[in-house]
């Protein structure tokens, strides 16, 4: 045990000292950036857009000199969809590579798994997915959406009269984390606003499944019971079996909405969506979004997608929410390490709170200056037959992100801001 | 208001201009002003009318400056004059509909199709006025139900009609109503029915009297039953429609691991070899023939085969010839083909998933029951599985290179002796199981996701079924096959998908421990060492 535990602390100073000396040993070269998304397997239907997204505000930076004038260089790694692989490719950007930042993951289930490591070794991360909350490290920054600027919201569109006046619900998800989490707030929210427990069905399926036959036929035979929308939380690449049911077993939005947190322009690529016209997306962003840095961002995109050949966006390039949210992120990274003349983690970390950048979504989006995640405006899409999102509601203003949800126990007393972040290393 | 409204436009006739006013509040209205708007044009009632609510939920209504726009293709008529515009201003904006709005549209459509001289157009407005009409369409509904002639769509307007006297009415036209709607399959009489039966807050019924209450009850009862039949129906197709899936999958392992006895991990990746495949022919076809696009299957499945048993046969005389009676080494040979396999289709056409578009006779489905909805993708693949299934029956019992198999199978040595080749049989034997996979993918691309991870997640299905079903037997495989789909579906529609997936598992563990030979055995062979 002793060994052990000297051997991990030799480890662990090494390493340190690594990342520490450098800092130093590198102050003239190149800055390096790793992404950590997936680029095989379940979820690389979402991640790998990202991927290309956070290599393209690289390019654009570096064009205008960089950061500090020096160049920034992309570290990709490819994690598979793979959890246990995603600590694995973390640890080694981390040690091996010495970055400076890493952009990554979609899952929640990634982002837990890579979360030890990124404390252990006071690595940076940006995430740029809505997620569940229920998390604060001081090591994150959350680019995507808290549940009360994505799922609350959502629902409460739903209930009104203007979505539809739904009174019972169907809960359906990926079996992990983030849909586990989400239901769960969601049915605290829900059984707060008077709908009965018998209203409520949570449903599960596990990654990838491929079969929505039955999960379609029962949400047919729950909304019988009365006026039903369904809340989907699937991930990945299933998105598309299940959609592709949907239109097949005719289940018109008009009948029963299907409101989907995980589901943007690139994830209804391959589906037919001239039988899904109506149902529901919410996000911070959409590509059909009319303002002047959404233009702009959607036509950097396309003349960058067909430069670098990117598969499917070099003829039809769409952009979405996650894509926005890590764009903004490398941002304001970079104005961060402008303002703090370093890219020493806590002093970036430090510089982060308060920073504003103009975001495609058509708002100024401001890091909070304490919980390490942006205010955004949330808009509520339904999704038109050429697979683009029209904004039926939108919030008046940028929304503070609440990641402790009030509907869970306990977490009234939780901090709205990371443990220990105040430390100043060195 | 609108019930007025409605009234009116019964009584109301000929061509007048529509109001500019009404059109703009449709076009530039806030959501409530549109709906008020929508009531407005069904009281105009006019084809004028008609023609802008049918464009605007179709999604042709645009808006160039402060004009409305009919524009149909390159084709633009103002929406109020009926005046053609040409040419087409540049700068429009499309009127978009939210699910309310066109809720409102869909009903206010059906209304005025009603009294539509052609059958099918009436029956397609009742059909959606059955779905949940407003209470305002009755006298509409009603005066409908006076000129019908046609006992179907008679039958269908009472119900319809009598949905909507449910809340208001006498008590005899109230029970008149409920044992009308006793008579209906369509799930929304179910939930009329419950709100009928409903308790208020204060503990009264939203149904003040006793004996309505009683009616509906029997009513409720004899919907239910109904809908029940329609539920099972639906449990036994899709019980079918997976195991079909299942049965694909699983009989080309049958023949290379059942018949041959080569434990072929590399199976799940000549499927996905076939999805691809499918996929290259559907590029070819959009590139070069889009015009027979929807017929780019007929070429798609013949190529399915093809390719990935030549890629069987090419592995078999490469690699699998020397290791026979050497499971374990044939196991981990199999396993590192696969790798090699899945790593050449990411090389080649990316990580990513591609996409195989259904040929537009896949798409949708066919109402068996109102809710019932059976998709074509599905049945076509029912079909598939059972002609593939038929295939190989007559090739293994009506051929010569079948009656090879069967002989080579039950005892090596024996048919050397009498002259059959066994090498060469192998060879064709290995490569039919690997095409009948490739088939497996090419139904598979239909329905699912198509990447290089693919058959990584039929692999185990695939194993799981001709262990279940009995190794050297295809009746087995088909047993099981079936008998697994079932399985899943009820307990999936019992219990959810993933625990469904945990139990079937158990099970197969359990029974293979009690029946090591699996469902069918064999009896009396002579096994190979």
């Amino acid at each position: 045990m002793k060994r052990r535990n000297f051997i991990k602390a030799t480890v662990l100073a090494v390493s340190m000292a690594a990342i520490g000396s450098g800092g130093y040993a590198q102050d003239k070269g190149p800055i390096k950036i790793g992404v950590l998304h997936s680029l095989s397997g379940t979820m690389a239907i979402s991640e790998t857009v990202l991927k290309d997204v956070t290599l393209m505000a690289i390019d654009e930076i570096n064009a205008k000199g960089g950061v500090m004038g020096r160049k920034l260089e992309p570290v990709v790694v490819d994690p598979a969809s793979n959890w246990p692989l995603f600590a694995e490719k973390a640890r080694q950007l981390l040690t091996q590579d010495k970055v400076s930042v890493v952009f990554g993951c979609w899952t929640s289930v990634s982002r837990k798994s890579v979360l030890p490591v990124f404390e252990e070794l006071n690595g940076l991360l940006f995430y740029p997915v809505q997620y569940e909350g229920e998390e604060l490290s001081k090591n994150v920054f959350y680019t995507g959406a808290a549940p009360n600027q994505q799922a609350i919201p959502a629902v409460e569109y739903l209930m009104s009269k203007e979505g539809g006046g739904a009174k019972r619900w169907v809960l359906l998800g990926t079996d992990y984390v983030y849909p586990r989490t989400t239901n769960k707030i969601l049915r605290a929210f829900l059984i707060k606003k008077g709908v009965k427990e018998s209203d409520i069905d949570e449903k599960y399926t596990p990654f990838g499944h491929s079969d929505y036959q039955t999960i379609v036929a029962d949400v047919k035979k729950f909304a019988a019971g009365g006026k039903t929308a369904v809340v989907s939380t699937i991930n990945g690449d299933s998105n598309v079996p299940f959609y592709k049911e949907l239109g097949n077993q005719g289940l018109k939005a008009t009948d029963v909405p299907v409101v989907a947190f995980s589901v943007g322009e690139e994830e209804l690529r391959g589906v037919d969506t001239k039988p899904l016209v109506g149902h529901l997306a919410a996000w911070n962003y959409f590509m059909s979004i009319k303002s002047p840095a959404n233009t702009e961002f959607t036509k950097k995109w396309a003349a960058y997608a067909k430069a670098k050949n990117i598969a499917g966006h070099k003829d039809k390039p769409l952009t979405n929410d996650p894509m926005e949210a890590a764009y903004i992120g490398m941002y304001m990274w970079k104005q961060a390490v402008e303002k703090a003349k370093t890219t020493d983690v806590d002093k970036v970390i430090a510089a982060m709170g308060g920073q504003t950048f103009t975001a495609p979504s058509g708002i100024t989006s401001t890091m909070d200056p304490k919980n390490h995640h942006l205010h955004k405006a949330v808009f509520i899409g339904e999704v038109q037959a050429n697979g683009q999102f029209n904004v039926v509601w939108k919030t008046k203003g940028p929304v503070k992100a609440v990641p402790w949800s009030p509907f869970i126990a306990g977490n009234d007393k939780k901090k709205d801001e990371p443990q220990g972040k105040t430390v100043i290393a060195k | 208001m609108r019930t007025l409204l409605i009234a009116l436009w019964l009584f109301a006739s000929g061509a007048h201009a529509l109001e500019a006013a009404i059109v703009e509040k449709l076009a530039f209205g806030e959501s409530d002003e549109q709906v008020a708007a929508i009531a407005a044009l069904v009281a105009a009632g006019d084809e004028k009318a008609a023609a802008v609510l049918q464009a605007l939920a179709e999604g042709e209504l645009q808006t160039a400056g402060k004009s409305v726009l009919i524009v149909k293709g390159e084709e633009a008529t103002d929406a109020v004059t009926g005046a053609k515009v040409a040419p087409l201003p540049a700068e429009r904006e499309d009127v978009i509909a939210n699910n309310r709005l066109r809720r409102e549209l869909a009903g206010a459509l059906a209304g005025l199709k009603l009294i539509s001289p052609q059958r099918e157009i009436r029956l397609a407005a009742a059909k959606e006025l059955a779905g949940g009409a407003d209470a305002a369409m009755l006298p509409l509904v009603k005066k409908a139900l006076e000129k019908e002639t046609d006992a179907e769509l008679k039958s269908m307007l009472g119900q319809i009609a009598a949905a909507m006297e449910l809340k208001d009415g006498s008590k005899e036209a109230r029970i008149a109503a409920i044992r009308m709607l006793g008579g209906s399959n369509n799930p929304n009489t179910k939930m009329l029915l419950l709100s009928v039966l409903e308790k208020g807050k204060d503990g009264s019924f939203a149904e003040p009297d006793e004996e309505v209450r009683r009616d509906a009850q029997a009513s409720l009862r004899a919907v239910e039953g109904r809908l029940a039949w329609g539920e099972r129906l639906g449990i036994l197709f899709t019980s079918i429609s997976l195991g079909s899936i299942l049965l694909l999958a699983a009989l080309g392992l049958a023949i290379t691991y059942g018949l041959m006895g080569v434990i072929n991990m590399a199976h799940g990746e000549l499927i996905m070899v076939g999805a691809y495949t499918t996929y290259a022919v559907q590029n070819l076809f959009r590139a070069h023939a889009p015009g027979a696009f929807d017929w780019y299957l007929a070429c798609a499945v013949p190529a399915a085969f093809v390719v990935p048993a030549a890629v069987g046969m090419l592995l078999e005389r490469s690699v699998i010839r020397w290791l026979y009676g050497r499971p374990l080494e044939t196991l981990l040979a199999t396993w590192g083909i696969s790798l090699v396999l899945i790593q050449t289709v990411r090389t080649i056409f990316g990580a990513q998933n591609v996409q195989v578009e259904n040929p537009g006779f896949m798409s949708g489905g066919i109402e068996i029951l109102v809710g019932v909805v059976l998709p074509w993708s599905r049945i076509v693949i029912v079909l598939f599985a059972a002609a593939v299934l038929t295939g190989i029956w007559l090739l293994l019992t009506r051929t010569r290179l079948g009656l090879f198999v069967r002989g080579v199978t039950q005892n090596r040595a024996m048919a050397s002796c009498v002259g059959v080749p066994t090498p060469r049989v192998d060879t064709w034997a290995f490569g039919l199981g690997c095409g009948i996979a490739g088939l497996a993918g090419c139904a598979l691309s239909q329905i699912g996701n198509v990447g290089p991870d693919l058959g990584q997640s039929y692999i185990v299905d695939s194993f799981m079924v001709v262990v279940l079903g009995g190794v050297g037997q295809l009746a087995g495989t088909v047993y099981a096959a079936l008998g697994l789909g079932f399985a899943n579906k009820l307990l999936e529609a019992w219990q959810g998908a993933v625990l469904a997936k945990i139990a079937v598992l158990v099970f197969i563990i359990m029974f293979i421990q009690k029946r090591p030979q699996g469902l069918f055995a064999l009896k009396g062979r002579a096994v190979e060492g």
